[in-house]
This record gives C-alpha cells, sequence and structure tokens, in this order.
C-alpha cells in the first residue's frame, strides 16, 4: 500500500513542479517526473509480491504470477514519453535563442 | 474486401508520411502530388465505408489475427465512419490548399509528412477498438501537431507550441492514469470487453473517478472551458491550413470523439456524467463568445469561437436524447466545414495583405471578391442564419433542449448564436466591407492597397468547395441524400453498451 503512496508524492512532486517554476527547464523535468509516476503507477497494478515471471512451464504450478501486460505498455508510454521529452527540449532550445531566458515570465509576447 | 478496410485508413497516411520523408527533400513539386493523393484515396475510401456500414453493419478488423479481448481490435461502425469523413474531408481540402500557401516556407516536405503523421493519427484513434492503442494514436496525432504549430518557428509560435505542449501532456497523463485504474479493475483493455466487465462488476467510484480523469484528460484535448488556456494561444500561431486542421477536426477527433465514445459505449452514460457534460458545455458555449468579441486579431477571434461551438457540441451529447445527440454530431460535421473555410480565409487575408490585425483592414470585398464572398457564407453559416448548415444544426440542438425539459439550457444555446452573429457581422463589417484602411492605402505595416490580389487557384478552389458544403449542408438532414450518414453514427451512440454485443456478435463470440 505505501508503495502507491509513494507513487502518489511522486505524482504530486511532479504537478506542482510544472505549476510552480518559472523555469523552462525546470517544468519539463516536473513533467517528466508526473509521468515516471503514472508509469510506475500502472507497473505497480500488475506488480505481484514475491511474484515470479509469467513464464509457462509444465511441472510448475503457476500460483503468484506479475501481470507482463502493464510493462510491455510501460514500455510503450516511456518511448512516446522519450518523443515527447524531445519534442521539448528542443523548442526550449528555440525559445532560448529567441528570446534569451528560460524564464516564463520574461517570454510574453503572446496577449490575453 | 471486408474488414482489410479499416487498416487502409491508418496504413495509407503512415506509408505516404513515410515516402515523402525519402523521396521529398530531392524532388520539387512529390510532396503537393503524393500528400494529395493520398488524403483524396483517404476520403474516397472514408465515403466507401460509409456506405459498407450502411449494408453490412459493424467491421472488425483483428490485427495480427489475434481475436480480441486478447488481441487488439479495430472497429469500424456508423460513428466511426461518420468520423472518418468529416476527418478526411477537411485533410483533403487542406492538402489542396496548402499547395499554394506553405510556398513561403522554406522545406513543404516536413510540412506534409508531418501533417500526414497527425492524419494518421486522428484516423488511427477514430477507428480504435482497444483504449491502450487510442492513447498511442492520440500521442501520435498530439507530437505531430504540437511539431506543426511550431512550424514558423518564430517568436509567438514557439510561446504557444510550449504552452501547448505542457497543457497536452498532462491532459494525456490523465488519460494513461485513467486506463491504468481501468485496466487494474477490469484486467481488460479492449473497450468492448471493459464494457462487459463492467455490465457484471457494476460501476464503483473507481469507475467515477476514472470518467473524471477521462473528461478533463479529453476535455483538456478538446479545449471545454477550464481547460481551454492552450487553444487561442495555439491554433492561431500555425499555419493556416493547420489551424484549419487543429480548429476543424483535432479538437473533435481527439476530444469530443472520445469522451463521446467511452462515456457512451464504454463506461455507459448516467446522470452525474451529463450533468457534468451540460454544465462544461454552456460554460464553453459563453466563456468562449464572450471572449471572442473582445478580439481585434482574426485568427484569435476563431479560435476563440472554436471553444464557443465545441460548447454546443458538448452540450448536445450533455442532453442524450437521440434527437440531441444527431443535432450535436451534425453540428460537429458543420462546425470543421465552416470553421476550417474560416480558417482558410483567414490564411488567403494574411496571404494577400500580410496582417491579421482587422483594425490594419478594410473594403478588402473589393479587392478579394472569392475571399470574401466564402467568408460570408460560412460567417452566416456559423451564425446560424438560415439557409445555411449551421441552422439546422444549432436548430435541433436548441430544439431538443426545449423537447427534454433543458430550457434554460436552450435559451442560452440561442443566446450565444445571437452573441456568434454579432461578432461575425463586426469581422465582416471590419475586414469586408467599408473604406481601406488608412494603413492599407499608405502601405504602411501592410500590403499597399494596389498590390493586393486574389491568391493562387488551389487556394480558392478548397475555399469555394468548402462553401459549397456549407450551402449544401442542410440536405443531408434527409436520409435519401445522405445514405443514412448521420442516423447511423446516432444509432452507435444511442445503443450505449450494446456496442459489447455488437463487437462481439459480429466476431461469431
Amino acid at each position: 500500500m505505501y508503495l502507491y503512496f509513494l507513487c502518489l508524492i511522486l505524482f504530486i512532486v511532479g504537478i506542482y513542479c510544472i505549476l510552480r517554476k518559472r523555469n523552462l527547464i525546470k517544468i519539463i523535468i516536473g513533467i517528466i517526473i508526473a509521468e515516471y509516476a503514472v508509469n510506475l503507477f500502472f507497473a505497480l497494478a500488475g506488480y505481484r509480491i514475491d511474484g515470479r515471471a509469467p513464464i509457462y512451464s509444465q511441472d510448475q504450478a503457476i500460483a503468484n504470477m506479475v501481470d507482463p501486460l502493464p510493462q510491455a505498455l510501460v514500455l510503450t508510454a516511456i518511448v512516446i514519453g522519450l518523443a515527447v521529452t524531445a519534442m521539448m527540449v528542443a523548442i526550449a532550445i528555440r525559445i532560448y535563442e529567441k528570446y534569451g531566458t528560460f524564464d516564463i515570465t520574461k517570454i510574453r509576447k503572446l496577449h490575453g | 474486401m471486408g474488414s482489410h478496410l479499416v487498416t487502409l485508413f491508418v496504413i495509407l497516411p503512415l506509408a505516404a508520411a513515410f515516402l515523402n520523408l525519402l523521396i521529398g527533400r530531392k524532388m520539387k513539386g512529390a510532396p503537393d502530388i503524393l500528400a494529395n493523393l493520398a488524403t483524396l484515396a483517404l476520403l474516397i475510401a472514408s465515403v466507401f465505408s460509409v456506405f459498407a456500414v450502411a449494408k453490412n453493419g459493424i467491421f472488425v478488423y483483428k490485427v495480427g489475427s489475434w481475436v480480441p479481448p486478447i488481441g487488439i481490435a479495430m472497429v469500424l461502425d456508423g460513428l466511426a465512419a461518420f468520423m472518418l469523413v468529416t476527418v478526411n474531408l477537411v485533410a483533403f481540402l487542406c492538402t489542396v490548399y496548402s499547395v499554394n500557401y506553405m510556398e513561403k516556407f522554406t522545406s513543404k516536405w516536413s510540412f506534409y509528412t508531418l501533417f500526414l503523421l497527425m492524419l494518421a493519427g486522428m484516423n488511427g484513434v477514430i477507428i480504435s477498438g482497444d483504449m491502450f492503442n487510442l492513447f498511442v494514436f492520440l500521442e501520435i496525432a498530439s507530437v505531430a501537431s504540437y511539431a506543426l504549430v511550431a512550424f514558423g518557428t518564430e517568436h509567438e509560435e514557439l510561446e504557444a507550441t510550449f504552452k501547448y505542449m505542457v497543457m497536452g501532456t498532462v491532459g494525456s497523463l490523465f488519460i494513461l492514469l485513467g486506463i491504468a485504474l481501468m485496466y487494474s479493475y477490469t484486467s481488460t483493455l479492449n473497450m468492448a470487453d471493459i464494457s462487459l466487465t463492467l455490465a457484471q462488476k457494476g460501476l464503483g467510484n473507481i469507475t467515477l473517478f476514472v470518467s473524471i480523469l477521462f473528461i478533463a484528460g479529453f476535455g483538456l484535448k478538446a479545449a471545454l472551458v477550464p481547460f481551454h488556456a492552450w487553444l487561442p494561444d495555439a491554433h492561431p500561431s500555425a499555419p493556416a491550413p493547420i489551424s484549419a486542421m487543429l480548429s476543424g477536426v483535432l479538437i473533435k477527433s481527439l476530444g469530443i470523439y472520445t469522451i463521446v465514445r467511452v462515456l457512451y459505449n464504454v463506461i455507459g452514460v448516467t446522470k452525474e456524467f451529463t450533468n457534468i457534460l451540460l454544465v462544461l458545455g454552456v460554460l464553453s458555449m459563453i466563456v468562449g463568445a464572450l471572449l471572442a468579441m473582445g478580439q481585434w486579431d482574426l485568427k484569435r477571434l476563431l479560435a476563440y469561437s472554436s471553444i464557443s461551438q465545441v460548447g454546443y457540441i458538448i452540450l448536445g451529447i450533455g442532453i442524450g436524447t437521440p434527437l440531441a445527440i444527431m443535432g450535436a454530431l451534425f453540428h460537429l460535421f458543420n462546425h470543421s466545414v465552416f470553421k476550417s473555410l474560416l480558417f482558410l480565409n483567414s490564411g488567403a487575408i494574411e496571404y494577400a495583405s500580410g496582417t491579421r490585425d482587422m483594425r490594419l483592414m478594410g473594403g478588402l470585398r473589393e479587392k478579394l471578391p472569392i475571399t470574401g464572398w466564402t467568408s460570408l457564407i460560412a460567417s452566416m453559416s456559423i451564425a446560424g442564419v438560415p439557409p445555411f448548415n449551421g441552422f439546422f444544426s444549432k436548430l435541433i440542438i436548441i430544439f431538443a433542449a426545449v423537447q427534454a425539459g433543458y430550457i434554460g439550457y436552450g435559451f442560452w444555446a440561442a443566446l450565444v448564436s445571437v452573441l456568434t452573429l454579432a461578432y461575425f457581422i463586426s469581422v465582416q463589417k471590419n475586414v469586408f466591407f467599408g473604406a481601406p484602411s488608412k494603413a492599407m492605402l499608405s502601405g504602411r505595416d501592410v500590403a499597399k492597397w494596389d498590390d493586393i490580389k486574389e491568391p493562387p487557384l488551389f487556394m480558392r478552389l478548397s475555399m469555394i468547395a468548402l462553401a459549397i458544403i456549407c450551402i449544401f449542408g442542410g440536405l443531408l438532414l434527409i436520409p435519401a441524400v445522405s445514405g443514412n450518414f448521420l442516423n447511423a453514427a446516432t444509432e452507435a451512440l444511442t445503443a450505449g453498451r450494446d456496442y459489447a454485443n455488437t463487437i462481439f456478435g459480429s466476431l461469431g463470440l
């Protein structure tokens, strides 16, 4: 149970970082942390304590098995997260070239 | 033939995007031809799929021959066919428009590659019958759209993209969290199977929580009012054909379609959800319209008006009677037509005059007659003036609201329609009627009055095609004309959780 709780704390740290930080890079780090918290939660959803790998063999009774599907899905989610992060860092670099700062309070060309 | 048709909607744009990347850099002109052929083929296939669905019922494609619920399913039913026609129609006309419009950007081939990737993502979301697969396609479309919004790489574009990316990613996180919770409760990812399992296990508190996560996540993608802050920055910053795609179809296929599919067909709609949707819908409608009234930037005004019109669709979905759902879906189709036309018009104005500020314009009707006429048709259509398509869909939504006893909501819908008329009359007056502005006569900040001329052929063609659909769109309400187009989509939704039985029935399980 405490694992889920730690997972929640990680998620809140990420969301806090997105909402409160002014530096673009720190916002990106916040997104990564929140993303990892969700991925961790998904992997935990399929985890069994003292469970074993889900490989079927004739002579073994399969009693306590880890669900492999969330792990496969999390792998996909991590790859997607990588693409989004790369894209975000690229945009942040271009913003730095244009504005000369990472501070979001100084990046304000759009009105409203 | 048969269910293999379904895969075409993802494979074709993906393959075209890949080919474009290979040959586009070297051969000039090839990207134009390739992208237009691909979107034309998709449009034909989607129209064909409407008739195929009307004849055969549902199509289910088993990816890799694994039988659902173990394998991934791709589902083409009435609603999916309807959405595919909407998306691919707008996509085709936008690629036609881009042939001339995108000349001023340096790398046209990369534009088309991203465009086709976004299209593949949207089509994938629509035909996916599996929650996680839906998430993957949603991210493909989103990432491509982030890159497209930043395509100009100027100050405003980059700033808007960053905002859009942060909000979009948070939305995706909510959706992924919702999927994880749903999986841990039902132990399956197939939408039909989730619906069956929920019917057996019952809806607990966890389903309520998951639905709220989904409404927040998909609502962020659809820019419903508490989550709308990114849209007025992102949509105007993109190049005009992309603004048309984003406002016209992206927010609908990634936002509204997914909300509707998940709430109606998977979780099963209850009174609490429809009340949430009603409130969000009315709020979006009013706030969008009020914010649109104060804008001088033409594209920004159109972006706010998108928020307001999406409110109508969500309101119709929230009322939930078959008539209201039909009105909402019809408004979804109409909105993608006239809003993309308005964005293409604004692109044509920018192309000719070099500005988007309405204070610097005036009297452009004389110089740009085709843009002026098509824009007038689109404005009247979005405001709900009788002969055009927007009138019929708004009338159905308001009528259904009154019929279902939601007289207050019907009143708000009618009032917002009047506000819409007011700000579009002001657009017409400032941009097309009246005398040319001083700035334009002197040529300061904008193109000189004598140099302004109609945009090139392909831009005119796609604007005229969309205007014709606006005029005759109302005819789609007659079943003989539309080939059961709207009714099939409405039936797919009103069937609710029979969706699961239909899918497993068609698999013979």
